[in-house]
């Protein structure tokens, strides 16, 4: 077995609202091993990018309240302070933002901005800083790496940037890599660059890889394990391969079945009815998925739902997805099947 | 007859430059693009972002000015009509936009949100302008209420519903689509997706449907151009470009939609690999020396390709 | 680089013309001439003499003659006498330019002094009591006319307390370059520098404060955050070289401005300077010094805006200049 390098244990994040304290992050437990990525995926307002954010400490700190655990290297991130915080960030986990437009600071030429967490984190000369730089920028595939370092951001096209916030991220040999969105700003063909970027360096490295993605495409193409979550609960986990084989829960069947290229020429796609709630207008008890599958009967979720291990290491909350189906009367009732089952 | 055909179409913009800011070059942000649109069709203009399909989309329905070209519908030529003639045509075409949150005026309500449409071209009494304006609330799925409530007191799917009921307001012929769907979660882009293909049977609407996400296209489109740096590198209906592409970008391209099955990963990751690579080797087939896309070849009655 | 100044600095060009053709115009317009200052009110001088006079003087060939000459003139640095002074009006205000560009580059000293700590503090620590404590300062500096403060420094500091001088802008039996004669200058400068200043402020610090807010919550905040910078050197290194970029690019619509308005503060402190001279020349309906001194402040501006652009130029490398 390999061994754990972060562990979420029932991590909740509330936000300050008009006084009132939200979960956005609900009771969250995840955990990364080496050598493994493990993909967030969900729609807008399901906690994952709160998530992430909980783990690097980046939350506003003012607004946010932090419970459970964030084990990394046996320390929980949670409680330290600052200082201490700064010495694990950059160095040991490394962190991709979705945006390389506004990731970079704008004044400040491309090989400081490498070089900067090694200020902090490594012992090393002004001359071999520089020199992992140059090496790092060739390791994320850019050319004519001595040019790059001299330039400032506003230079570089978005795909370029992108690698460079991928070379900021592994400066100082991360065990553990934070990737929020990491494609999704991105134009398509870009996006499959970085997407075998990050596969191939990831082969080389052997670093632990929390992916955050909107996209079920993305998850497919790069992570290992995956975590389904649904209005800040996590709804399913299942090695990548059963969850497209055999997706198990209400969402995240619903979710396969609602893009488009799964399904051929013009047929219906899935219509999840209603809306995803806003965490002030959550109902918190019982199964959160329940009200927009109205058509299956109360009494097949459970009352406090539990995950379940439905198949091995294949998790599922609620015991609604046994009885789960798609009503024929509705559009979208034809079911996304595995293309290579 | 086809309901809009368009003709070498161009769209520059003047790069200054120089001590006197003359005219040094141009931005060729479309660079002579032809098609046609047959009537209740849905014709997709894809492309990457910079590739011209928006501002091509823009200039059909006047916000950019063509610098040459024809673009005929119903065999009147929209670049040489005058602006007042103009008027009677953008009721027949309209556009949905891609920001469902800053196209519709936060000050106005659903009401006056649609109906400013019925306004500018149709006298109605208030009664009957209201009425209107609830049948298309209705149609668009919304409930009757829901007419005097803000944009900012609805989800993104119905914001872009009520874009949508907007421009169905005056009955258009045709309606231009630019990415309404890119700022949407997947499950409320289902939802748009599946409305506009029933309201386009409905209405007989064309579609000329602009985006960047090949996915959308192939679920939407009858015929497809691929767009790249203001000229089309390939044309043909979705199988001829799904499954027999051409032209090296387009099979790029292609080869760039995420793979769904986890276990053919890898094999994707390959075939994008030895696409780069015929990139290189190939190049001249695709490019003129001056990088520059070479015109549109018909390789069969629906597909055509621009090589050499 | 160069060709970008040589570019702005030819532009100038036409906008100083017209600069001074409508302040030509406006001159011409106002109710009386220089003439009708200096005789209409002395009994002894016949209305027929002050026509001679005036034909004397040229005033009534027709405008675009006057213009002409005056800016043949005036491009040599001669515009004119002062009816008034009874000398001519370069070496009028050769003295004071002296003291007002000493007055204003003092007094903005002393602004970014007080206001760029300010401003970082209350955007850094919002909501603190340090931060509202500098945006009730920032209220009163706003809300304050200038020239009721100025007065009441004058009157505390000079009147009641007499550690200042009440007014001039040194005591000219010092000799100058002696250390005395730096002192009593510095004496003299001190309470219009000060009024100016502490009112002054407004502007930059509440600038200061809303960018740093905006900044903090940037993307590229939270990659230094995510590099494991400390918090201060997130300030130092990151944040503040973005929100103080446009403060350094401002500094030369500020040095102008405060040229330009420093009627004021002068007046109030009798400090010989430039506005001071505008003031009473309105006054005395002395024209040409008047004309001459929108010209020169208004050149000022133009000079200013040029200068805040090549120092934008210069500290943003996103501004390309080919």
């Amino acid at each position: 077995m390999k061994n754990p390098v972060l562990e979420i244990k029932d991590l909740r994040t509330s936000f300050n609202i008009k006084g009132d304290y939200y979960a956005a992050v609900d009771g969250v437990s995840i955990t990364v091993h080496e050598n493994e990525v493990v993909a967030i995926v969900g729609e807008s307002g399901c906690g994952k990018s709160a998530l992430a954010l909980s783990v690097m400490g980046l939350h506003d700190r003012k607004a946010t309240k932090l419970e459970g655990q964030v084990n990394f290297a046996g320390q929980n991130l949670l409680t330290l302070t600052r200082s201490r915080l700064d010495k694990v960030r950059g160095k040991d986990i490394g962190m991709i933002f979705q945006d390389p437009m506004t990731a970079l600071n704008p004044l400040a030429i491309i090989g400081r901005q490498i070089e900067e967490p090694m200020d902090y984190h490594m012992k090393l000369s002004a001359s071999e800083k520089k020199k992992r730089t140059l090496e790092l920028l060739r390791r994320v595939g850019i050319k004519n790496e001595q040019r790059v370092y001299e330039q400032y951001p506003h230079e570089l096209s978005g795909g370029m940037r992108q690698r460079v916030v991928i070379a900021i991220a592994l400066a100082c040999d991360p065990v553990l890599l934070l990737a929020d969105e990491p494609t999704t700003a991105l134009d398509v063909t870009i996006q499959a660059q970085i997407m075998d970027l990050m596969k191939e360096l990831q082969n080389q490295m052997k670093t632990g890889i929390i992916l955050i993605t909107h996209d079920l495409g993305v998850v497919a193409e790069m992570a290992d394990r995956v975590v389904v979550m649904y209005a800040g609960e996590v709804v399913e986990i299942a090695d990548v391969k059963d969850l497209f084989e055999n997706p198990l829960h209400p969402y995240t069947r619903s979710l396969l079945n609602s893009i488009p290229s799964n399904m051929e020429g013009k047929e219906k796609l899935h219509v999840i009815d209603g809306i995803v709630p806003s965490i002030q207008n959550l109902d918190r008890k019982g199964c959160r998925f329940a009200p927009r599958i109205a058509w299956i009967p109360e009494e097949d979720h459970e009352e406090i739902p539990e995950m379940h291990e439905a198949a091995p290491n294949h998790f599922v909350r609620c015991s609604c997805y046994k009885t789960f189906y798609f009503p024929e009367d509705r559009v979208g009732e034809k079911e996304y099947v595995a293309t290579n089952s | 007859m086809s309901l809009l055909t368009v003709n070498d179409l161009k769209v520059h913009y003047p790069i200054r430059g120089g001590f006197f800011r003359k005219v040094v070059d141009h931005v060729r942000a479309v660079d002579g693009i032809s098609f046609e649109l047959q009537p209740g069709e849905t014709y997709g203009l894809v492309g990457e972002s910079g590739c011209g399909k928006t501002t091509s989309g823009r200039a059909l329905i006047g916000l950019n000015k063509a610098t040459s070209g024809e673009m005929l519908f119903e065999g009147k030529d929209l670049a040489k009509l005058s602006r007042a003639e103009r008027r009677n045509y953008t009721k027949d075409i309209q556009m949905i936009f891609q920001d469902p949150y800053s196209s519709l005026n936060g000050r106005k309500n659903v009401l006056n949100i649609i109906a400013e449409p019925l306004r500018n071209f149709e006298r109605l009494s208030p009664k009957e302008e209201l009425l209107r304006v609830q049948e298309l609330v209705a149609r668009v799925g919304l409930s009757p209420e829901s007419i005097y409530k803000y944009p900012h007191q609805f989800s993104g799917g119905q914001r872009q519903r009520i874009g949508i009921a907007r421009a169905l307001a005056l009955n258009p012929k045709l309606i231009i689509a630019d990415e309404p769907v890119s700022a949407l979660d997947v499950s409320v882009q289902a939802q748009v997706l599946n409305f506009m293909q029933e309201i386009q049977e409905e209405f007989n609407l064309t579609y000329l449907f602009i985006s960047h996400d090949l996915g959308i296209i192939q679920h939407m489109c009858d015929r497809i151009g691929i767009m790249y740096r203001g000229r089309f590198v390939e044309e043909g209906t979705a199988s001829d470009i799904y499954n027999n592409p051409q032209h090296v970008y387009t099979k790029r391209l292609i080869a760039a939609i995420p793979e769904m099955n986890p276990e053919k990963r890898f094999e994707k990751m390959h075939l994008r690999q030895s696409i780069n690579q015929e990139y290189q080797t190939e190049y001249n087939n695709y490019f003129d020396k001056d990088g520059r896309m070479f015109d549109l070849k018909r390789v069969s009655d629906t597909h055509s390709v621009a090589m050499l | 680089m160069l060709k970008f100044i040589l570019r702005r600095a030819l532009l100038m060009i036409p906008q100083l013309i017209l600069l001074s053709l409508i302040i030509f115009m406006l001159s011409k317009a106002m109710p009386g001439d220089a003439v009708t200052g200096a005789f209409m009110s002395n009994p002894n001088v016949s209305p027929e003499q002050v026509e001679k006079i005036r034909e004397k003087l040229g005033l009534n060939d027709p405008w675009y003659e006057q213009y002409g000459r005056w800016i043949g003139k005036a491009v040599q640095g001669d515009f004119g006498q002062s009816y008034v002074h009874k000398q001519p009006v370069t070496s009028l205000l050769a003295g004071r330019i002296e003291n007002t560009v000493l007055l204003s580059l003092f007094t903005a000293i002393v602004i970014y002094l007080l206001a760029i700590p300010l401003g970082i503090v209350a955007g850094r620590w919002t909501d603190t009591w340090a931060d509202k404590m500098i945006v009730t300062y920032n209220y009163f500096a706003f809300a304050t006319p200038l020239f009721i403060f100025a007065l009441l420094m004058l009157f505390l500091f000079s009147f009641i307390l007499g550690w200042f001088p009440i007014g001039g802008s040194g005591n000219i039996r010092i000799d100058p370059g002696s250390w005395e004669y730096i002192v009593d200058r510095a004496k003299h400068l001190f309470l219009p520098v000060m009024s100016g200043a502490l009112i002054g402020t407004y502007g930059t610090i509440q600038y200061l404060r809303n960018d740093i807010i905006d900044q903090k919550i940037k993307d590229y905040v939270k990659t230094a955050r995510s590099k494991g910078v400390p918090e201060g050197k997130v300030y130092t290194r990151h944040i503040l070289r973005n929100s103080l970029l446009p403060i350094a690019a401002f500094l030369g619509y500020e040095i102008t401005g405060l040229i330009s308005g420093s009627i004021f503060i002068e007046s109030i402190y009798s400090y010989p300077g430039l506005g001071q001279l505008f003031l009473q020349s309105i006054a005395q309906r002395d024209f040409t010094v008047v004309t001459a001194l929108v010209m020169v402040s208004g050149a000022a501006v133009i000079i200013g805006t040029l200068l805040s652009d090549i120092i934008l130029s210069i500290v943003d490398p996103r501004i390309r200049i080919e």
